[in-house]
C-alpha cells in the first residue's frame, strides 16, 4: 500500500512537469495549429541558462526568475524572427523549421556547455519532508510550483484584458482582428509564455533527470502524450492529461513486470496510440470539424 | 453632408484574379448607405477591401485618413466596426466575453460597463443569455451579438455584411428596426451590404448597385426603389 501511494505521489510530481510541457505545446498549438517539436529543447536551453547563472553565483530563485524572463523574451523573439516570415507557408515548411530549431538548440547547448551530465540543484533541499518518506521535498515542491503556475495562468487568461485578447486571437483570428486585436503580437506573446512555462518545467525536472542537452527528449514525448490524452484543443485537458500520464507511467513501471525501467518510454507511445484510436479529440478536447 | 468614407478607383485582388474594378463609393456622415448586387458581384470583397483584408489598389479615405495598405487592426482602431459575414462569433466564449472582446481596444472601464448595458437595452435577449457560450445562441441572437460587439467599439462607421442572412423574416425586421434606431440615436454611419434589396432600400438613404466588381448605378435609395427596370433586372423583386 505504501509503495502504491509512493508511486502515485511520485507520478503526480513528474506528471506536473509533463503537464507544464503539455500546456506549452497546447498554447502554441491553439495559436498556430502546429505542434512545436522544439518545445523540449527550448526548455532544456533555458535550464542551461539557469545553471550558468547559478554557476556565476546567483541564488537559485534569482536565477529562476531571470531565466523565466529571458525565456519569455527569447520565445517572443523566435516567433517574430523565425516564424513570422513563414506564417502563410505550408505546414511542412513550418515543421521543418521546428526540427531545425530543435537541432540548433540541442547542438548549441552541447557546443556551449558540452555533453557531460551536470547536477542541477533543487531549491527544496533533500532529506525527509515532515518526517515521512512518502514524498521527497523536491517532489512536493515540484507539485506546488506546478499548481501555482497553472493557477496564475488560469487567472491571467480568465481575468485580464490581454488574456481575453489572446483567447480571442486563438479562437477566431479574423474576427479578433476586426475587434482591433493585434493578432500577430498575441501569437508572439503566446510563444513567450510557452517558452517561460517550459523553462519552469525544465528547472523543476533537471534535479531529477540531471542536466544535459538530451534531457527533455523523453519528457517532451510524455508531454505530447499528456496533450493528446487531454485533447490538443484544451489547456485544462493538457494539464489533466499530463498528470494522468505521470501516474500511469509510474504505476506501469512498478506493477507490470515486463515494463520495468527500460520500456517505460514506450508507455507514452502506447497511450498516444490508444487515445487516438478510442477518442481522437482527447478527454476534454472538442472534435474539430472542417468544412470542405 | 460630407462623406465620412470615400473610395476612388478601388480595385481588389485575390491572388492574380481581380475582383473589383475601380469603384468610386461614398458613405455620408450620419447616413445609411447600402451596397446591392447579386451573388459574386463583389459586395463582401468591397467591405473586406475597406478593412485591409484583401489586396487593393486605389484610394480609400476615412475622415481624411488614408486607409489603403493599413493593417486591419489599425483601421478598426480608427473607428470602423465590421460585422462580418457569418457573424464572427467567438463561439467558446460567453456572450459577456464576446462584448468585452468588442471593447478590447478601449481603456475606460466605466464607459465600457455603460456600453454593455446599452447593448443589453437594445438586445434584451442577450442579457438573458449573458453567461451562455455564444456558440449555443440561435442565428438571430448571434447576429445581434455581432452588432452588439461592433457597438462596443463606439464606432463612427459600421460595415454590415448581410446581417439578414439565414434569419427568419420577423427577426430580420426586428434587427433592421434596431439598426435604424442605432443610426439615429447613436449617430453611427452605416454601410450595409445586402442580398435582401427590399429591406435594405427601406432602411438606407443612399444606394449603390454593383455587378461583377463594377458600379452599375448609384443614387438615393427612394429613387432606386422607384425604378421598376432596376428592380426587375438587378434586384429581382
Amino acid at each position: 500500500m505504501e509503495l502504491f501511494l509512493h508511486q502515485i505521489l511520485a507520478g503526480l510530481a513528474t506528471g506536473g512537469i509533463y503537464a507544464c510541457v503539455a500546456l506549452a505545446v497546447v498554447m502554441i498549438y491553439q495559436a498556430i495549429d502546429q505542434l512545436n517539436f522544439a518545445q523540449g529543447e527550448m526548455a532544456m536551453f533555458s535550464t542551461f541558462v539557469a545553471w550558468q547563472l547559478i554557476q556565476w553565483g546567483a541564488p537559485f530563485w534569482i536565477a529562476f526568475v531571470a531565466t523565466v524572463a529571458l525565456s519569455f523574451l527569447a520565445g517572443v523573439a523566435i516567433e517574430r524572427i523565425v516564424l513570422r516570415p513563414i506564417r502563410d507557408a505550408p505546414a511542412l515548411t513550418q515543421l521543418v523549421v521546428f526540427i531545425a530549431l530543435l537541432a540548433i538548440l540541442n547542438s548549441g547547448a552541447g557546443f556551449i556547455w558540452d555533453y557531460q551530465i551536470k547536477t542541477f540543484p533543487s531549491p527544496f533541499g533533500s532529506g525527509e519532508l515532515f518526517g515521512q518518506s512518502l514524498i521527497s521535498p523536491h517532489d512536493a515542491g515540484m507539485i506546488a510550483v506546478t499548481l501555482m503556475m497553472l493557477a496564475l495562468l488560469y487567472l491571467f487568461f480568465r481575468h485580464t484584458r490581454i488574456g481575453l485578447a489572446m483567447r480571442a486571437a486563438a479562437a477566431n483570428p479574423e474576427s479578433a482582428r476586426l475587434a482591433g486585436i493585434r493578432v500577430g503580437w498575441m501569437i508572439a506573446l503566446g510563444w513567450g509564455m510557452a517558452a517561460a512555462v517550459g523553462a519552469v518545467a525544465g528547472m523543476m525536472i533537471a534535479p531529477v533527470v540531471f542536466l544535459e542537452p538530451n534531457m527533455m527528449e523523453s519528457i517532451l514525448l510524455y508531454g505530447f502524450a499528456g496533450a493528446v490524452v487531454g485533447g490538443l484543443s484544451s489547456p485544462a485537458g493538457a494539464v489533466l492529461g499530463g498528470f494522468a500520464v505521470g501516474i500511469i507511467e509510474n504505476l506501469a513501471g512498478t506493477y507490470i513486470p515486463v515494463v520495468g525501467r527500460e520500456l517505460k518510454l514506450s508507455i507514452a507511445l502506447a497511450i498516444i496510440i490508444a487515445v487516438l484510436v478510442v477518442k481522437p479529440s482527447g478527454l476534454l478536447g472538442r472534435a474539430v470539424v472542417t468544412r470542405v | 453632408m460630407t462623406a465620412l468614407l470615400e473610395t476612388r478607383g478601388l480595385c481588389a485582388f485575390y491572388g492574380d484574379t481581380q475582383a473589383l474594378f475601380g469603384l468610386d463609393l461614398a458613405v455620408e456622415e450620419g447616413g445609411i448607405t447600402t451596397l446591392l448586387g447579386a451573388n459574386g458581384a463583389g459586395k463582401t470583397t468591397t467591405l473586406r477591401s475597406l478593412c485591409g483584408m484583401v489586396r487593393t489598389r486605389g484610394e480609400i479615405r476615412f475622415d481624411g485618413w488614408s486607409l489603403a495598405g493599413q493593417p486591419t487592426e489599425s483601421i478598426v482602431r480608427r473607428g470602423i466596426a465590421h460585422v462580418p459575414q457569418g457573424r464572427g462569433t467567438f463561439s467558446r466564449q460567453t456572450v459577456e466575453e464576446n462584448l468585452a472582446i468588442g471593447a478590447i481596444t478601449r481603456h475606460d472601464r466605466a464607459g465600457i460597463a455603460d456600453d454593455v448595458n446599452r447593448v443589453y437595452r437594445y438586445f434584451p435577449r442577450l442579457k438573458e443569455r449573458c453567461h451562455q457560450q455564444a456558440g449555443t445562441l440561435s442565428g438571430g441572437e448571434q447576429q445581434m451579438l455581432a452588432v452588439g460587439r461592433a457597438m462596443m467599439l463606439r464606432p463612427r462607421l459600421m460595415l454590415l455584411d448581410e446581417p439578414s442572412f439565414g434569419l427568419a423574416p420577423k427577426i430580420v425586421e426586428e434587427l433592421f428596426s434596431i439598426l435604424g434606431t442605432l443610426n439615429r440615436t447613436e449617430s453611427v454611419s452605416m454601410l450595409l451590404v445586402e442580398q435582401n434589396a427590399e429591406i435594405a432600400l427601406e432602411l438606407a438613404d443612399h444606394a449603390y448597385l454593383i455587378e461583377t466588381g463594377r458600379l452599375v448605378m448609384a443614387g438615393p435609395a427612394a429613387q432606386v426603389r422607384g425604378n421598376e427596370n432596376i428592380r426587375k433586372f438587378y434586384l429581382g423583386y
